[in-house]
């Protein structure tokens, strides 16, 4: 342990040789086009400076060079730093989020931010890295065994407190997060059948809501009966769980009716609405555009527009009249489809992409069983909030506001973003020395 | 599995994205995108639509300004509705049932509240038009005519229809595009090309620029100005004869298959369909069915053409050498088909050629036909030669004139019959009433014009069009200026011609000859037949007049079609001189013919099937 502590901090090169440059080359390129496409959602005639921290794109260049220093920092850092005080962030990153009932700032009606005077601190990005942190190392903790119950439970506990913390800001968005880390607790050993029940009934949900109890009733019904007919000769179907899994189902289908109709605000119906296409009269649906699906289908059209080879770089026409809100951070896919085209869209979605892979891979073949669930973490955040994010852009989620990493504009977002991912990359750099 | 679960989920999910990628911005993608991006404001500027003159530079169709009030519905701001539907001079219900279609159609782009203000609104209207945001005045110009005839030739124009739209991208809503006629067949270039000046808006609606720096946008093209080889006088002139009569009369230059005019009675004059009136006329025009001023019978009306067929008939038979000019067949008052008698008026006795065409003997050509057939082993043969003869005529088919509609006629072939009697049941006596123009032959007026033309022309014809100049300068469409041969050799032409001037010597049309001008010609009377609740009737006869003149050096082919005006020279032969006078001399010496057509109508026939009462049909008296 000492010789490795030596090595790594007496030379600092060493560990940017070791590093994973792939990954490091995806996040440059993702950087990158981010910038360009902040600077051409915010960008206003007659203006000459790159470097004006007035404007948003000269605010968010400076975070990049912020996160250049941040990069070097946790490169620098001793590796078992991170494992050894993960638990001690965890706690500070909690008493960040409580502290903000106190003396968060309001932006936009979520109270969500520290006011540090030159930028506004969102600790919920903070907590998105620790608890990445916390989860990894109380799953790789010696004593903890996944397949307990109260285990499990202990797992899923580190996930919800921060959760449970940042709901009431109110930034729903981002508190669904933390619950994609389940999937770093899905590879350490949770049952899967945990997906299979939280996967059905998500089925279920959206099957009631686009088809109809009654619908959803009589497909049961037919593929009940293909089955049985199938399946008679050589299984013998249990029939009481099953039959019992039928009635929950049924059930479940009309309380999804009963909490749709009568739990949810009419704002959350209509996103549903709109989402699954509920809606067919087109005068209702036009108005449904301008209204609360307005994003949706401004951002939609903004990217059809662009058609294969997109309109250039400057030259997207409803970036520059301003028609899709939000459009330099939750939005900004979209000016990438309007400016660049299909050859952007699928550039960015190809580099995502194989960047998860290319992470998910790293942490497979990491022997430090605290470093592949902190990889998986990293993963897991970042996943969702690509396809939180891109899919809302593009049409086929409902609006959930929360930013696409390092693309959207947003100082602490890029810096935490960054700083995950590079905590994962100066652990993987250390990997062969834990073998050795 | 559970170190597959998070990557596949990761792959699935990048193929689903760019599934949907490709569907947004490849399939759904659609290269229109300046006309429908709400951040681009498009501003017009029209052209004047071209002006239409006659074959002599005299004016036909002009333009007048008018003035449209528009609106974009999304730049409607709250205002005194009451007020400004007082301005507009309509009630409130129907202001705001037009703002409502106009936001259906597009919250973003123009459409038309109000039509073609008056001259005193304009006035009213102009000055307190500030006051209304999202509405404003549009100056378009209106179709002006200098002429009340030629409403059918010269077509309309109207707005663009939903069809329009889909059909061709030019178009937006509110504007105007030839609908029937010349206005129609060249709106290209009487249209010309609106200018277009693009704006680069926000979400709020104000300017923020030009796009793109203005590199798009357009001045306008003007409309081109263009010549008819219509004759306004003589156009005039055959519609004030038709004054009471339906059918159609289309005169041809057969050296050049310029149309000097096209007449379809009963006709409405083309101003009618101007003007806030437009609507109201339009449908009181389309919605009598009966007299159908709006259907074209010039080029149409597809009917038996009676006996002018038989100069073709005469025609094939010299041509395929079956008779010459002196080969006699006798007429017992009519000839047989099987055991049928068919009549003829000729007065009977041995017939030759000449005399079988002045005294339009049917069984001289009844006759010619059976030689014909004879000659070749088959029907079926002897079907195909006769077809393709009376094919070169530009008959049963179109015939390729320059006006968006036509009609083929028919000249049945082999399949035709073997189809109607069975194959190969069916002989020459089966379709002998072809010989005649009856049977199964049908020819609008413009084929029976230009069917004149060719034997004027002694064997060819120029395919008859009514574009003469663009921007003064002459057509070179080869499609119009270069001549077309029938099958029939130019020395067979003599013998039949001399046979249609002895029409107007001694003939048939000898009542109508017109001082100084040799005309050769050729009546016809055409049965013809509709229905009376359900039970076959016979009306009065068509009365058909073909002719050209003057004989030796050919100015004018014209065929004149008149329903159920009785027998040739009657209605059609007097309008057929008229019209051949008044074309070559420019003034007509034939009064009393001229007062008779000109007082004379057929109301009382048209009327009678229609009255639900016995009657007669053919009546002497007129």
């Amino acid at each position: 342990m000492g010789r490795s502590l030596r090595l790594t901090s007496m030379s600092g090169n060493s560990v940017l040789k070791r590093v994973d440059w792939l990954s490091v080359l995806f996040y440059i390129a993702i950087v990158f086009i981010g910038w360009l496409n902040i600077y051409s959602s915010t960008v206003t005639e007659g203006e000459s400076s790159l470097f004006n921290f007035n404007t948003l794109h000269g605010k968010q260049l400076f975070f990049a060079g912020a996160s250049v220093i941040a990069i070097m920092l946790v490169l620098a850092l001793e590796v078992n730093f991170y494992e050894r005080f993960s638990s001690l962030f965890y706690l500070l990153s909690m008493i960040l989020l409580l502290g903000l009932f106190v003396f968060g700032k309001t932006i936009a009606g979520a109270t969500s931010w520290y006011d540090l005077g030159f930028f506004n601190l969102q600790p919920s990005e903070l907590a998105k890295v620790t608890t990445a942190l916390a989860l990894a190392k109380y799953l790789s903790d010696i004593q903890t065994d996944i397949k307990r119950r109260k285990d499990q439970l202990y797992a899923l506990l580190i996930l919800f407190i921060p959760a449970v913390l940042i709901i009431p800001q109110p930034d729903p968005g981002s508190a669904l997060v933390f619950f994609a880390l389940i999937f770093v607790i899905f590879r350490e050993g949770l049952p899967l059948y945990y997906l299979g029940i939280v996967l059905l009934a998500i089925l279920i949900f959206v099957a009631t809501l686009k088809f109809g109890t009654l619908w959803l009733c009589i497909g049961l019904a037919l593929l009940t009966t293909v089955f049985f007919l199938v399946k008679r000769k050589t299984f013998k179907v249990p029939i009481i769980p099953f039959a019992s899994v039928l009635v929950i189902t049924v059930l479940f289908s009309l309380s999804v009716n009963f909490v749709f109709n009568s739990v949810f605000e009419q704002r959350h119906r209509d996103r549903f609405g709109l989402w699954l296409r509920l809606e067919k009269d087109p005068k209702k649906l036009e108005q449904i555009r301008k209204t609360i699906g307005y994003n949706t289908y401004q951002s939609e059209k903004a990217i059809e527009s662009g058609g294969f080879f997109g309109k250039g770089f400057l030259e997207g026409t409803r970036t520059k009249g301003d028609f899709v809100p939000e459009q330099h951070s939750d939005y900004i896919f979209s000016t990438i489809g309007e400016e660049w085209g299909f050859i952007g869209t699928a550039t960015v979605v190809l580099l995502f992409t194989f960047l998860l892979l290319r992470l998910v891979y790293l942490a497979e073949r990491q022997k430090n069983p605290f470093s592949r669930m902190y990889g998986y973490g990293v993963v897991s955040i970042l996943f969702i909030h690509f396809f939180i994010n891109v899919g809302m852009v593009i049409g086929i989620l409902p609006t959930i506001g929360i930013p696409l990493p390092y693309m959207s504009y947003g100082g602490s977002g890029l810096l935490f973003f960054t700083i995950l991912l590079f905590i994962f990359l100066r652990l993987d750099a250390n990997r062969l020395k834990e073998g050795a | 599995m559970k170190k597959l679960l998070l990557s596949s989920l990761i792959v699935l999910i990048g193929i689903t994205f760019l599934g949907r990628l490709s569907y947004l911005q490849i399939f759904s993608f659609s290269p229109d995108q300046v006309k429908e991006d709400p951040a681009i404001k498009a501003i017009y500027d029209y052209p004047e639509r071209g002006y239409i003159y006659d074959r002599n530079g005299k004016l036909l169709v002009g333009n007048d300004p008018a003035y449209d009030v528009m609106v974009i519905p999304r730049e409607v701001k709250p205002l005194d509705t009451l007020e400004f539907c007082g301005l507009l001079n309509i009630d409130k219900e129907k202001f705001k049932k037009k703002l409502k279609k106009a936001r259906i159609y597009s919250p973003r782009l123009p459409s038309v509240l109000v039509h073609q203000l008056s001259k005193e609104d304009y006035a009213r209207l102009q000055e307190k038009m500030r006051k209304y945001t999202g509405f404003y005045i549009q100056k378009r110009s209106l179709r002006y005519y200098d002429t009340n005839s030629g409403a059918n030739v010269l077509g309309y124009i109207s707005e663009v229809n939903e069809r329009d739209l889909a059909k061709n991208k030019y178009y937006i809503q509110g504007e105007l595009t030839g609908r029937t006629g010349v206005e129609k067949q060249y709106e290209e270039l009487l249209r010309g090309r609106k200018g277009v000046q693009y704006i680069q808006k926000d979400r709020f609606n104000r300017d923020i620029g030009p796009y793109k720096g203005g590199t798009l946008d357009t001045l306008p093209i003007q409309g081109k100005q263009i010549s008819l080889t219509i004759d306004k006088v003589l156009q005039e002139y055959g519609e004030k004869l038709m004054v009471g009569k339906r059918g159609g009369i289309v005169a041809i230059e057969p050296s050049s298959g310029e149309i000097l005019s096209m007449i379809s009675g009963p006709t409405y004059d083309p101003a009618l369909l101007v003007g806030r009136q437009r609507s109201k006329n339009y449908t009181k025009l389309y919605n009598d069915t009966i007299a159908n001023p709006t259907w074209d019978r010039s080029i149409l009306a597809q009917q038996p053409p009676g006996s002018p067929f038989k100069a073709l008939n005469a025609l094939i038979a010299l041509q395929e050498g079956v008779l010459d000019e002196s080969t006699t067949i006798r007429c017992h008052n009519g000839f047989y088909v099987g055991r049928k008698k068919r009549g003829c008026h000729c007065g009977g006795g041995l017939r030759n050629m000449n005399s079988g065409i002045y005294k339009s003997c049917n069984a001289y050509f009844a006759g010619a036909f059976r030689k014909i057939y004879d000659k070749f082993e088959s029907t079926d043969d002897g079907m195909d030669v006769w077809e393709k003869h009376m094919k070169s005529f530009g008959l049963g088919n179109y015939l390729g004139y320059d006006l968006p509609y036509g009609q083929k006629g028919r000249i049945p072939s082999k399949e035709y019959y073997d189809k109607w009697y069975g194959d190969n049941r069916w002989s020459s006596s089966y379709i002998i009433s072809n010989s005649i123009g009856q049977g199964e032959v049908l020819a609008t007026p413009i084929q029976l014009a230009n069917m004149m033309s060719a034997i004027a022309n002694r064997g060819h014809y120029f395919t008859p069009h009514i574009l003469k100049k663009i921007e003064g300068e002459n057509i070179i469409n080869p499609q119009y200026t270069e001549p077309k041969r029938t099958t029939i050799d130019r020395k067979h032409f003599e013998p039949v011609i001399e046979g249609l001037t002895d029409v107007y010597r001694k003939g048939t049309a000898r009542w109508v000859q017109i001082p100084d001008i040799e005309v050769a010609g050729k009546t016809g009377t055409a049965e013809n037949f509709t229905k009376i609740d359900g039970v076959r009737t016979q009306l009065t006869d068509h009365s058909v007049f073909v002719a050209f003149a003057p004989v030796n050096n050919p100015k004018i082919a014209i065929a004149v079609y008149i329903e159920n005006g009785y027998y040739g020279s009657r209605y059609a032969g007097h309008i057929a001189s008229l019209m051949i006078e008044k074309y070559i001399k420019g003034e007509v010496t034939l009064k009393n013919l001229e007062k008779r057509m000109l007082e004379k109508t057929l109301e009382r026939e048209y009327a009678k099937p229609y009255s639900g009462e016995e009657f007669k049909i053919n009546e002497y008296v007129w």
